[in-house]
């Protein structure tokens, strides 16, 4: 069949290739973009937050003529419309995710590391190849959504512009929170091993923990944890006003980046030491 | 060349694989037996350095795998055919292994035509049958046209045709000097490609020997003889170290005379014979005999091993006779096709 006949006679062997960091990276690009599931998710994610960037801008304007001084007052042309936020980071934090799950689910990891037997390599091309293509995507959707929003606030003289203060860098750290998000995401991926665990420790770490911090504020403890909390931590970096005195924006962004660190480590580790 | 020694493997309690040495010789097909949880699949990941070995060590041409300068152009592996992602092109599958270490493009489509997929190449693997991802997976593992070849059960779920097909690239890569190592649940299909056999069970080394000497060994070396005047020629053939014996009219099982010499007798005597047939075991008896004890999943109300009846099968149960040895064995009552998956 066609294999006798590709078989040739002497068999041109090249055993030049070494597996090398800078080519693991080209491999991951080659996995991420050839996958629709990565695609889909970034575009869920960014649609999102524009739909949730016009909603809330269109809806401010239309409804601001007929509230209450007071009300008015508390309307915050920056933060209300960068509330897609949150949906960003189910989308970006569930790519962050099935970077690596996806790989354990089907089997694909054995592929991999099989052919990248030093193993690392391809964790840190993972979360290199996310952090790129996470942050430019959400770094520019923040931007386009500030953008979109102000100019519908315009039209009832609210809008705020990058030179104002803490402005540049709120919408700037959007970027970055919804980038670190899908590092931790990375991190529990690795760590777990199955799409729903690691999704559901996740978003358990993100979304369950700063409630339960709530529970602390009963007591005097809740000053000492909940600035501390990822999330809680990872947010201040977008918020114009400080909401807890002990946390500034980036010392709370680096902390919360402290935390993905610390995870990518755990995983590192156990990528290196379990059976695949 | 692929050296195990003193290979073993525990999970918690459970013994996987015990100190399991042995040798995979460039220039051959060598064939990995062993019935169902032998362990042959963690020893083909240990090979690999998926799994780290509890104790001992196994080399690849002198070097731990993980220690290779450029594994996946020295050793190529099919683990198992679903080792894809399947919302992935086969060739963007490909490309992904192939950058690992600057094997070019051209090669993809190279191996594509070899496995005879550049049709579905762009296809999403999710919907290829068991047969294409078999075909893909062995596209993975010839893409570094490596010296060493692993592959745990190639022929699963490949039509007649494409098992045809896979025995001769075997033999071909063989040929051309590479170390072949092939896992494979159907003893009849070793029979036909492997030149060398290791047996496992249990996790334990039960025979490393050529396929001849495998079944050479299991053979009764009785011979069987059918003829009309069966009672005057047991008084012939009766001797010191003779054994003769007679299940069916007519027929004799002889032990301890070659058929050589039983048929010399017979025609100094002018008896005549009908048939004359030393008996020589089947790989399936052969691997049965020496596995008997090793079987750790049996089915109940299966016999104890010892004979081919007793075969731990899983699926393609031939009707019986069907791969009955030349020799025609008409004492045994069922030759199975042994399945014994991993």
């Amino acid at each position: 069949m066609t294999a006798v006949a590709q078989a040739p006679a002497a068999p041109v062997r090249v055993h030049t290739g070494k597996v090398t960091q800078a080519r693991v990276i080209k491999s991951e690009w080659i996995k991420f973009r050839t996958l629709r599931s990565s695609r889909w998710s970034l575009v869920a994610g960014v649609g999102a937050m524009i739909a949730i960037a016009l909603l809330f801008s269109l809806a401010m304007k239309s409804h601001y003529p007929h509230m209450s001084a007071a009300r008015q007052r508390e309307v915050d042309p920056v933060a209300d419309p960068m509330r897609g936020v949150f949906l960003g980071q189910l989308a970006i934090g569930v790519l962050g995710v099935m970077m690596i799950t996806g790989e354990y689910t089907t089997g694909m990891i054995r592929a991999s590391l099989a052919a990248a037997p030093k193993r690392l390599p391809v964790l840190w091309a993972k979360a290199l190849v996310f952090t790129v293509v996470a942050w430019t995507v959400m770094t520019i959707t923040a931007f386009v959504c500030f953008f979109l929003a102000q100019s519908i606030f315009s039209s009832i003289h609210l809008n705020k512009t990058l030179s104002d203060p803490g402005v540049l860098r709120a919408v700037f750290g959007e970027g970055l929170y919804l980038t670190v998000v899908g590092l931790l995401g990375v991190a529990l991926g690795a760590i777990i091993r199955s799409t729903a665990g690691a999704i559901a420790a996740l978003f358990g770490i993100l979304l369950v923990l700063p409630v339960l911090g709530e529970v602390l504020n009963l007591t005097s403890w809740g000053d000492h944890v909940n600035p501390y909390l990822p999330s809680n931590a990872g947010q201040q970096i977008m918020a114009l006003t400080t909401t807890s005195p002990d946390m500034k924006p980036w010392p709370g962004f680096l902390l919360f980046l402290g935390y993905a660190v610390v995870a990518m480590a755990a995983a590192a580790f156990l990528l290196k030491k379990r059976d695949a | 060349m692929i050296e195990a020694v003193g290979l073993t493997k525990r999970y918690g309690d459970k013994t996987a694989v015990y100190n399991l040495s042995f040798q995979v010789r460039p220039g051959a097909v060598t064939g990995f037996l062993g019935p169902n949880g032998s362990g042959k699949s963690t020893t083909m990941r240990m090979i690999l350095g998926l799994d780290n070995p509890t104790a001992g060590q196994v080399t690849i041409g002198g070097y731990p795998y993980p220690k290779l300068p450029n594994a996946p152009r020295q050793v190529g592996a099919l683990l198992d055919a679903k080792a894809v992602h399947g919302g992935r092109s086969a060739r963007s599958h490909l490309l992904c292994l192939a950058q690992l270490s600057g094997i070019p493009a051209r090669r993809v489509d190279e191996v594509l035509g070899v496995v005879g997929l550049q049709e579905v190449a762009k296809k999403r693997s999710k919907g290829f049958s068991l047969g294409m991802g078999q075909r893909l997976g062995i596209a993975s593992a010839l893409l570094g046209d490596p010296d060493t070849l692993i592959l745990d059960e190639p022929v699963n779920g490949l039509d007649p045709e494409g098992i045809l097909w896979i025995r001769n690239l075997l033999k071909d890569l063989a040929s051309e000097g590479r170390t072949v190592f092939v896992s494979s649940h159907l003893m009849s299909e070793m029979a036909l490609t492997a030149e060398h056999l290791i047996v496992i069970g249990q996790g334990k080394l039960i025979a490393d020997t050529s396929v001849a000497e495998f079944i050479s060994r299991a053979s009764t070396g009785s011979v069987k003889v059918r003829t009309p005047d069966a009672a005057k020629l047991r008084e012939l053939l009766a001797g010191p170290d003779v054994t003769v014996s007679s299940s069916v009219e007519g027929t004799l099982q002889v032990q301890g005379l070659t058929s050589d010499r039983i048929g010399t007798i017979a025609a100094e005597n002018r008896i005549t014979l009908f048939e004359l047939a030393p008996h020589e075991a089947s790989l399936e008896e052969a691997f049965m005999e020496l596995t008997g004890d090793a079987v750790e999943y049996r089915a109940p109300g299966q016999k104890s091993a010892g004979s081919a009846e007793s075969a731990e099968t899983v699926g393609s149960t031939k009707p019986a006779g069907s791969t009955k040895p030349a020799g025609g064995a008409s004492d045994d009552p069922t030759t199975t096709d042994v399945e014994v998956n991993a």
